[in-house]
């Protein structure tokens, strides 16, 4: 085999080395390497959306990215979001709208929720609108589309939207 | 998930002629590793060779191969004069995949007929010569236009589809030197050689896609699919329509999930043209799309529903 380049890869902040197998996903990297287990897997397809981590922001599914791929890259994770004894803002919401039943797809769903508020705030347009500057809390349908790669096979939808429009609500009004 | 080397690719000298299978976002290949339907020896990650920047060209304007399907769809020029190819992309995959999956990358996409993805199937697609399962058996997703005995599997995307429709080109760099090719001749039928889907030789390397100067008029992507949101179509239908004085004064068209390409009929184009729009003259289009179209079954309802789609985006665009 040739030699395989290494990988330095930022995650909340901390840099870490890999040199290790080229299969290897970031996935796996996060929760079998550096044991950081709030990254869940589920389908490991890229289908469920339980493994979003954020690479430089934006969020993907880490469980269809290897692990070498990431050299140079900034990863933030639930980890990094916001831990028990300091929650994030969005983390409060989901507690507090009891978004979530298992609990197995809620730190995808929170990495994803963080990154589209950003999206939100730079105007990205979605399938049903052009943009959304004009509206800082879109409706439901709007939060609906642009979470749809996110799964929760309990049902927790309803929550989920009301967790994730309280944090923005208050956000818009601090 | 079979070994293989990897190694970066510097920049595009580097992957040009690279006997290795380049990775750009990976969101279908990995997938496809992980089912060991795709068992590459060795693979090039080109994320760092640049080529990831929307520019002008001439009156149109040049995606990068590495642009992200998120920063076209959001790209305030491709919103403004093409915005068919923004809902095209949103119109597929999760905001997780599109901030992945690259322009290059997208055109490249594999079928997801699951015969072809289970690995243990008769496919002639991923092993020639083996046979297709999916004729006789579960083809609701399959394609209806150009099959052959060979294979009846559809190019999944949304996003070609717009660019059949726009009628954009795909920049390629050789060995010896680049060339374009029409997004409308850069796939291919199945024929006797499934496992061929777009007219890339060995070695080559996707560098941007062009797209021509704006089409005034109305431009909108239709996806019929099982879900609302992140599914595959059963068939799209993009559409550049402009109206003068109550007659279709120019037409673009493309349909997507109906064929082993997104399907392009000039045909039709030429019969609406300068035509009153109607109902019965909707239906003609869809006489013309349809003539040769074949159901295998589960997959009968297309031919309808491809109708009854381009009826409804033909009254949408053209106000009947």
């Amino acid at each position: 085999m040739a030699h395989t380049p290494a990988a330095r890869i930022a995650v909340n902040g901390t840099y870490h080395d890999y040199n290790g197998d080229p299969r290897r996903s970031l996935l796996d990297f996060l929760r079998l390497e550096l044991g950081m287990t709030g990254t869940k897997k589920g389908c490991d397809h890229g289908q469920c959306g339980a493994c979003t981590v954020h690479v430089n922001g934006r969020r993907v599914n880490s469980c269809l990215s290897l692990a070498v791929m990431h050299d140079g890259d900034e990863i933030t994770t639930i980890e990094g979001i916001g831990m028990p004894d300091k929650l994030s803002a969005l983390q409060k919401a989901f507690v507090e709208h009891d978004g979530y039943q298992c609990g197995y797809c809620t730190p995808g769903q929170i990495c994803s929720a963080a990154a589209m508020i950003e999206e939100l705030k730079a105007d990205w347009p979605s399938a049903l609108t052009e943009g959304v500057a004009s509206n800082p809390v879109p409706s439901d349908d709007e939060l609906r589309e642009r979470m749809s790669g996110n799964l929760c096979r309990c049902g927790a939808y309803d929550n989920i939207i009301a967790a994730i429009k309280d944090a923005m609500g208050k956000e818009v009004a601090s | 998930m079979k070994a293989f080397d990897y190694a970066r690719a510097a920049d595009l000298p580097d992957a040009v002629g690279s006997d290795a299978k380049l990775i750009a976002g990976g969101t279908n290949l990995l997938d496809l590793m992980k089912l060991e339907v795709e068992t590459p020896d060795a693979l090039l990650d080109i994320n760092r060779i640049g080529l990831d920047l929307i520019e002008p060209e001439g009156d149109g304007l040049r995606v990068g191969a590495l642009v992200t399907n998120s920063d076209c769809a959001a790209d305030a020029r491709v919103r403004k004069d093409w915005p068919l190819l923004s809902k095209a992309i949103l119109a597929g995959a999760s905001p997780q995949l599109r901030n992945k999956a690259t322009t290059g990358g997208n055109l490249c996409q594999r079928t997801r007929c699951g015969y072809f993805m289970d690995n243990q199937s008769p496919c002639n697609k991923r092993e020639p010569g083996t046979g297709c399962a999916a004729q006789g058996g579960f083809n609701r997703i399959h394609a209806i236009l150009g099959t052959s005995d060979a294979c009846i599997a559809t190019y999944p995307g949304d996003m070609a589809v717009a660019l059949s429709a726009l009628d954009a080109q795909v920049v390629i760099a050789g060995r010896s030197d680049s060339r374009t090719v029409r997004v409308r001749d850069f796939h291919v039928l199945p024929g006797d050689a499934p496992q061929h889907e777009n007219v890339l030789q060995p070695g080559e390397v996707i560098t941007g896609v062009t797209l021509p100067a704006p089409v005034e008029g109305v431009q909108i992507y239709r996806k019929v699919r099982d879900r609302a949101s992140y599914a595959f179509a059963l068939m799209s239908v993009a559409a550049v329509i402009r109206m003068d004085q109550g007659r279709i004064a120019h037409a673009q068209l493309a349909f997507g999930s109906l064929a082993h390409k997104p399907w392009h009929d000039p045909r039709i184009e030429e019969l609406l043209k300068g035509e009153t729009p109607t109902p019965a003259l909707f239906d003609k289009a869809a006489d013309l799309l349809l003539e040769d179209a074949k159901g295998y079954g589960a997959n009968d309802f297309k031919i309808p529903l491809a109708r009854r789609t381009l009826a409804a985006v033909l009254a949408e665009a053209t106000g009947v």
